[in-house]
């Protein structure tokens, strides 16, 4: 979950948000280049050391041609790599679908057994002290960890969204439509989301959270709450 | 056939990738499985042949489709007469 007054993405649990979040360094580091260019060339200027008395500038316009170029070639590479990366056809161990409510999740593992269950908010009342405020949920989505899983999307009145930073999953929540995202998670722990499609008043008071464990936990988890 | 297709169903885990259906919306990949399903039993019953195969169908469609649209609670739903959806 984020912290106090974070600035930066959550700790990647998925492949897909480490990459994500390599490439948002990356970028990064580009964009500051540029900026203290920039800077560079406003201060010099400001202080009158730079002065043009030419008309005839190929050199530069060369420079200042290609310099860009390569600038986006770097930054269009790791994208497009990541982008297609993200659409790599994968085969699901677990198929797992969402539905958003106004104003809780439900969710279902019907691969093998019919395990449904909603999720609700814990309100702040009743919260243990220590827990996390307008994150904890009553039922959490349990997942085996390492495992390729495919999430299936879908809304039952308005428009949702289902998010889990730490896994780099956004997906929309249409009524009548199901949305298909893949995840593995690397590592076991517990991961917070919230609904990140306005859908009325209580659209901040719906999270998400995603628990992620070792098969035999998973498998004893699901017989015990099918029975 | 049918032995493949009972080992291919004591096999089954989840709903495999359907190259039908490889990009995010996967409402036509549900829609089509429970379609299929029917037919398959109804063709299956006409001739008295073994339904066994159509299981893989219902297993998918299961795997897929949100247990409202199938149970005809929810608005949005399966009813036989209506438009599929797009």
């Amino acid at each position: 979950m984020a912290n106090h007054s974070q600035f930066g993405f959550q700790d990647a649990s998925s492949p897909i948000m480490e990459e994500l979040v390599e490439f948002h360094d990356h970028a990064l580091m580009v964009a500051l280049a540029i900026c203290s260019l920039v800077l560079y060339l406003l201060a010099l200027m400001l202080m009158e050391k730079l002065s043009s008395n030419t008309v005839d500038a190929q050199e530069i316009e060369l420079i200042w041609t290609i310099l860009p170029a390569i600038v986006l070639i770097m930054l269009a590479l790791p994208s497009l790599q990541i982008l297609y990366m993200m659409d790599e056809i994968n085969e699901p161990d677990l198929t797992l679908k969402a539905i958003g409510h106004q104003w809780y999740w439900t969710y279902e593992y019907t691969d093998f057994k019919d395990l449904t269950f909603d999720s609700y908010m814990i309100p702040t009342m009743d919260l243990p002290t220590g827990h996390f405020r307008l994150l904890e949920v009553d039922h959490r989505v349990i997942v085996p960890m390492e495992s390729p899983i495919r999430i299936i999307v879908t809304a039952n009145d308005v428009l949702h969204a289902w998010a889990v930073p730490a896994l780099g999953v956004k997906t929309d929540a249409i009524p009548g439509r199901l949305n298909q995202t893949p995840f593995i998670t690397t590592r076991p722990g517990v991961f917070y989301g919230q609904c990140s499609e306005i859908c009325g008043a209580n659209h901040s008071y719906m999270p998400i959270v995603v628990e992620s464990a070792p098969l035999t936990f998973f498998e004893h988890w699901s017989s015990l709450m099918s029975s | 056939m049918a032995e493949d297709i009972k080992t291919k169903l004591e096999r089954y885990k989840t709903a495999p990738f359907d190259s039908r259906f490889p990009n995010q919306n996967q409402t036509r990949n549900c829609w089509q499985n429970y379609l299929d399903f029917h037919r398959c039993e109804k063709a299956m019953a006409a001739k008295g042949a073994d339904a066994t195969p159509c299981q893989w169908y219902y297993r998918v469609y299961k795997s897929l489709c949100p247990t409202a649209w199938v149970s005809g609670v929810s608005f949005v739903t399966f009813c036989p007469r209506r438009h599929p959806p797009a």
